[in-house]
């Protein structure tokens, strides 16, 4: 299917899913991510070329229901579970390297 | 005496029925299920959360409105169990995940509101491999859920814990959810019923998402008729979700009787062989003997397709996982481990939030994702899912039910299996249907030759319930006796 996947790799794809792996997981997760998509090759055997993705199962198109205003969360709900709020809106650390 | 043996053989249509009739009242039926808590949930640990004050109040409203001559629902006055993955509105929900301790949705999943406008009492929220990820509830990071039959057993997963409940009789029905066997699976290792409706039939909205395409919401019982009887009470359309079939939920309780006299029934080749213990083997055969008995036509049937199951959900799954679970950043809701900038906060959130099966399958989605490897894994895939279908259509032209084992073996020891690979191949038997987005569901059928229960299981094509359920009612009558 692919060259076997490496510790750069998942040390790449770490860095795309926001995870930190320590050096013990990373060399733990090569050897397992490995041996799952080596197990995935079976699929190697079947001819696909002319077979058509499925993405769902169950497809129904153009799913819509009358355009009407109900009532939604408000402010304060959407806001009671965050981390830090402020100003009716979520608060986060610097973003681009400004001072906050 | 097991914990298993302590719970009660009071079914939901027993209590529904005598509770409409006010010849019981719900706060006893639910005084005798905390009774059955208090004495082994904390051997079992099949609850995160147990709602003892909601849950009494509920019971009184239930018994004040029979009082007042009003037919509290279908299910009035029925303790259930409700897993951790659904939201509950004022309620910790927490997927079993440190990344989500503590948090309180501020709404009820749909199947929670259906639950409560039943006249159902949910008595608390229940464990499961975090975030549904998992074949045997010890991937949790608030503990593990014991078998009830066997305190050194799992309880099988991702719905350990609803499983469990039922079966220890603590609720007398339960709410799971099943992405690749998360019901049938733990069902089949406790000795209940468990039920994957078709894709679509019970609403997804609420239920904390795992893998879209594959996700859906079912029942637990002791029995059959029990699991139609709930079924029936959250199926049906739902407008919050887009994915919802729109029809009315099917009849099912007044078509158990009809029995199984000229259904088509086909045992399945590929999952009678390899990988699976003699003893679950020779239950199947005796299940489909069952049936021909009762005047089923029974005949092997290959669906060859399905042998590259495990290969295509375990690409599909982590890729839809590692979308849907890059939503707990540390900003709205959840676990927040502060730094300097947002993304060091979100890499920080993320890196404490999550247990190491929830950050592998991010890490394997993400990867079958990405750019270079999209095309050879999740493309695929896609594609590998295409052949299931068709197989699965194919045999379907002949049959109206299949039959396999629900799990290759019975309740395995805690502990035994540490290895994630072989973790998965827990899911062979139900994967399959996930992927067609077909009904299935475990029956209990006899026990193991190490008195552990072993279930058998039904599947149907789309929207095939009916048959479904006929053939699990026949199947229950037949089966070997319970306790033996």
């Amino acid at each position: 299917m692919s060259a076997r996947i490496t510790r750069d790799d998942v040390v790449h794809v770490a860095t795309l899913a926001r995870l930190a792996l320590d050096d013990e997981r990373i060399e733990t997760f090569t050897g397992q991510l490995a041996a799952i998509l080596e197990h995935a090759e079976d699929v190697e055997a079947l001819d696909l070329a002319d077979v058509p993705p499925t993405s769902h199962p169950y497809p129904l198109v153009n799913v819509l229901r009358p355009d009407l205003a109900t009532a939604t969360l408000s402010n304060e709900q959407a806001l009671a579970a965050a981390p830090q709020a402020e100003s009716g809106r979520f608060r986060v650390p610097t973003i681009l390297g400004e001072a906050p | 005496m097991s914990a298993a043996e302590a719970g009660s053989a009071d079914t939901a249509m027993r209590i529904a029925a005598a509770v409409r009739a006010g010849e019981r009242s719900a706060v006893d039926v639910l005084e005798a299920h905390l009774a059955r808590i208090d004495a082994a949930e904390a051997d079992v640990h099949a609850f995160n959360l147990v709602t003892i004050d909601a849950a009494r109040a509920a019971a009184a409203a239930v018994d004040q409105r029979v009082a007042a001559g009003e037919d509290p629902g279908p299910l009035a006055g029925v303790p259930i169990a409700l897993k951790d993955n659904l939201c509950t509105r004022g309620v910790v929900t927490t997927c079993s995940s440190k990344i989500l301790e503590g948090w309180i949705p501020p709404y009820d999943a749909t199947v929670v509101e259906r639950v409560w406008a039943s006249g159902a009492v949910p008595v608390g929220k229940t464990n499961l491999d975090e975030f549904a990820m998992g074949s045997s509830t010890e991937n949790s990071a608030f503990g593990v859920t014991r078998n009830p039959r066997d305190l050194t057993k799992v309880s099988g997963g991702s719905s350990g814990g609803s499983a469990a409940a039922v079966a220890a009789g603590f609720s007398a029905i339960s709410l799971g959810s099943d992405t690749g066997g998360s019901i049938r699976q733990p069902a089949s290792l406790c000795g209940v019923v468990g039920v994957k409706p078709t894709y679509g039939m019970v609403s997804r909205y609420g239920l904390i998402a795992f893998a879209s395409s594959l996700d859906q919401v079912g029942p637990f019982a002791t029995t059959v008729a029990d699991a139609a009887l709930l079924l029936e009470a959250i199926a049906g359309h739902d407008p919050a979700d887009a994915t919802s079939i729109p029809q009315p939920a099917p009849k099912l309780v007044e078509r158990l009787d009809d029995g199984v006299a000229g259904l088509r029934v086909g045992i399945v080749t590929e999952l009678m062989g390899d990988g699976i213990h003699p003893d679950v083997l020779a239950r199947v055969q005796e299940a489909a003997q069952a049936l021909a008995a009762a005047g089923a036509t029974v005949e092997e049937v290959s669906i060859p397709a399905i042998t590259y199951g495990l290969s295509a959900y375990y690409l599909i799954a982590p890729a839809e996982a590692s979308s849907n679970l890059a939503r707990f950043d540390g900003v709205r809701f959840g676990l927040r481990v502060d730094a300097g900038t947002t993304n060091d906060m979100m890499v920080a959130s993320r890196t404490a939030g999550f247990g190491d099966e929830v950050k592998r399958r991010i890490m394997l989605g993400t990867y079958a994702l990405s750019a270079g490897y999209y095309d050879a894994f999740y493309g695929k895939a896609q594609k590998v899912r295409t052949l299931i279908c068709r197989d699965f259509d194919a045999a379907y032209e002949r049959f109206d039910v299949l039959l396999s084992p629900t799990s290759p073996t019975t309740a395995f020891d805690i502990g035994a299996i540490a290895d994630p690979l072989t973790m998965y191949l827990n899911d062979i038997c139900t994967i399959p249907t996930n992927l067609a987005g077909h009904p299935a569901m475990s029956v209990p059928f006899g026990t193991g030759s190490d008195g552990l229960p072993v279930g058998v299981q039904v599947l149907a094509p789309a929207l095939g319930e009916v048959a479904m359920f006929r053939a699990a009612a026949a199947l229950e009558a037949a089966a070997p006796t319970k306790e033996a």
